[in-house]
């Protein structure tokens, strides 16, 4: 009896051990990232660093704005595709569409989520980009063949499921009676889609908006391919401009030392990544949480 | 007038509904059309590649004269007449021919026609893609297709060698032989550490402040942006407990952190849908809590975790990012059989063909692409086909 409970306890600490190698993952990332951006900070200023504009690092310059700059619009361009995509998609799925074509609709969205990113990347740069350069050409633009634009646009493709699976999840989630209260007062479908639904399912969208944005930021194959490497601060979506990701891996595809300035660089440029992304998860997760309490829904 | 006439006629024509109506029609029709056109992205995208990459599985070959002397096995460049020949046939070609003279004794001081690799310009032409080919050239290529001494045969060097700078020698089996190193890493360490987290968290784990800190950290570590799962690689793996770089062990150490979540979270899930009669039947005859899970909940729940790991070693093997952070980029000529040799991954491939400023190696780039495609789709299906066979509804 008394080798049994041991035995059993044995396993059950083993199984514990096991769950703690993703808390000790988590801090690995935070901790290895930390302490060689904390070299970087004692060698470099932390303000030129958040708010200076030149990035050079073989003249030893490491303000990283125009990299913020460049990752935000990229960003900013992939959500104006994927968020009304994204929405409108989910709506249909939910609210038009008969089972049948939803059963088979969802996944075929679904086979998007999937595609490698470096496949994205391919089509970004080798036939997106060129088709942009030709398009503008005609209204006497001059595009660079790394603008801005093309990895913005397949990267909002990319995070259309993203936004649609989990808006079509919060739609789905508002309770039949509420859509049916509205009917009864006579609002057609789409006012109650409109007025009703989206607006109850309204935080469920923000974190899908969140969690595509967080996906977005740290997305590196794509840019990496199709996007520039100059650290350009423009407003032009047409121009070139580098990302926070596309500098990180600049930056360890190189011949540096490991602790050049540099590399360096590339670890606090993480920091910055890690920070980011983590809020806005752990925003995000907030949000879905609320949303569910509303409506009494307990799987999460 | 006519509208007049509808209102005159219909005593419950109200304008204002007529409006709602359209409003409600054009609503639909965006709907429809937002998910239409994600649809035709994915179908525009699909096809684009096919087109780009299909033809890379074929390969042009020419018939030349060749002359062999003692002098070719030394300097085989000069067995062809260079003015006429030199820019159609492939310099990898070339400098294999001593080994095939080797091999075949009695070619030895003769001239005679042999079919050889045409190099990249040539096929790309008679693919009708961009091409550096001068007019002269082209013209000449025409008049060997005439005479039949031009043909495509399947691409076998594609699926049986590795990397190369020669745009028309580069094969891709390196980057799949690597793939399948590194996914076997991978799922040697992430598979078993994500089953038991899952079952510790789902059969075990009391419902505490530490149970809960571990399953948000679970949610937050699939949301952390892969590349940054590459610096940790580098910092810790490489630098710190040296494990070799650009070394099919360390991408997939990498790379099993970073799937390490998705395991967990669809074992969890494949666990909870183990009914509780199950355990409670257990504890009726007496089994100790391991014993039921390990005899009863585990088995019932390994379809589920099956699927789950299939699908997660799919995302796992498209992922690149953070490969490139540990150095498998490398230029791999031959095939690696050991885990600590370097060696490179298919996107990793596909991504350093992309580089290349060669043209023709986008086709290639293209190829493996498809390759990595119908790879990624096969396992999905397989993933789909255990979760139909063995799905059982309580």
């Amino acid at each position: 009896m008394i080798s049994r409970k041991y035995r059993e306890g044995s396993i059950v600490a083993l199984l514990m051990l096991a769950s703690f190698l993703t808390i000790l993952t988590t801090f690995g990332i935070l901790f290895s990232i930390l302490f060689e951006a904390l070299q970087f900070f004692k060698q470099e200023s932390f303000f030129y660093f958040i708010f200076g504009t030149q990035w050079f690092p073989e003249g030893g310059k490491f303000g990283a704005l125009p990299l913020f700059a460049g990752t935000f619009y990229v960003t900013f361009i992939a959500m104006a595709i994927a968020l009304p995509f994204g929405v409108f998609s989910a709506v249909y799925l939910s609210e038009y569409a008969s089972k049948k074509t939803r059963n088979r609709l969802k996944p075929i969205l679904e086979i998007l989520a999937g595609i490698p990113t470096v496949v994205y990347g391919f089509f970004a740069a080798i036939t997106i980009a060129p088709a942009i350069v030709k398009f503008f050409e005609v209204f006497g633009f001059d595009v660079s063949f790394q603008n801005a634009l093309a990895p913005g646009i397949v990267m909002g493709i990319m995070i259309i499921p993203i936004v649609s699976s989990l808006s079509d999840d919060v739609i789905n989630a508002v309770p039949q009676h509420v859509r049916h209260g509205s009917l009864a007062l006579g609002m057609t479908k789409a006012e109650t889609i409109k007025f009703i639904v989206l607006p109850s399912a309204f935080p469920g969208i923000i974190a899908a908006t969140l969690l595509g944005v967080s996906r977005a930021l740290g997305e590196t194959m794509i840019v990496v391919m199709a996007a520039g490497l100059q650290a350009n601060l423009t407003w032009n979506p047409l121009d070139t401009m580098t990302t926070v990701t596309v500098r990180i891996v600049d930056a360890m595809t190189g011949d540096q030392a490991f602790d050049s300035p540099e590399t360096l660089a590339a670890f606090a440029l993480g920091l910055i990544l890690f920070f980011v992304t983590l809020t806005i998860n752990i925003f995000s997760v907030q949000m879905i949480r609320r949303f569910h309490k509303k409506y009494k829904i307990s799987n999460l | 007038m006519k509208k007049e006439n509808k209102m005159n006629n219909n005593y419950f024509y109200i304008p204002q509904l007529a409006k709602r109506k359209r409003a409600e029609k054009r609503f639909k029709f965006i709907a429809a059309m937002a998910l239409t056109l994600s649809i035709a992205f994915l179908i525009f995208f699909l096809s684009d590649m096919f087109l780009k990459g299909y033809s890379a599985f074929n390969q042009t070959y020419i018939k030349v004269p060749i002359s062999i002397t003692q002098k070719t096995t030394k300097m085989p460049h000069q067995a062809i007449d260079r003015k006429t020949y030199s820019f159609m046939i492939s310099r990898a070609w070339l400098r294999s021919l001593p080994r095939l003279i080797e091999k075949n004794p009695e070619w030895m001081s003769t001239s005679q026609e042999r079919w050889a690799l045409a190099s990249s310009s040539v096929d790309q032409y008679i693919k009708g893609k961009h091409t550096r080919l001068t007019d002269i050239q082209k013209l000449k290529i025409d008049e060997m297709l005439k005479n039949g001494k031009v043909e495509t045969r399947f691409n076998r060097i594609f699926f049986n060698k590795g990397d190369s700078k020669i745009a028309e020698y580069a094969g891709f089996i390196a980057a799949m032989v690597g793939s399948v190193l590194t996914m076997v890493a991978t799922m040697l360490i992430a598979v078993p550490l994500g089953i038991m987290t899952a079952v510790y968290l789902e059969e075990f784990a009391p419902d505490n402040k530490i149970t809960q800190i571990i399953e948000i950290n679970i949610n937050n570590l699939a949301a952390i942006p892969s590349i940054l799962f590459g610096l940790l690689g580098l910092a810790v793996f490489i630098v710190i407990f040296g494990v070799p770089r650009s070394s099919p062990i360390v991408g997939g150490m990498t790379l099993a952190l970073m799937t390490l979540p998705f395991v967990i979270v669809s074992s969890k899930a494949a666990l909870k849908a183990v009914p509780d009669s199950i355990r409670q039947a257990g504890y009726a005859l007496g089994l100790t809590k391991w014993q039921i899970t390990r005899d009863h909940v585990i088995p019932l729940a390994a379809p589920g975790m099956l699927t789950g790991s299939i699908i997660g070693l799919a995302q796992a093997m498209g992922e690149t990012a953070p490969l490139i952070m540990v150095g498998m980029i490398a230029f791999i000529p031959d095939i690696s059989t050991s885990f600590t040799q370097a060696s490179t991954v298919m996107p990793a491939q596909i991504f350093s063909w992309t580089q290349m400023p060669d043209r023709a190696f986008v086709e290639r780039a293209a190829a493996g692409i498809l390759v990595l495609l119908s790879i990624l789709i096969s396992l999905n299906a397989i993933a789909i086909y255990f979760r139909n066979k063995y799905s059982k509804t309580w």
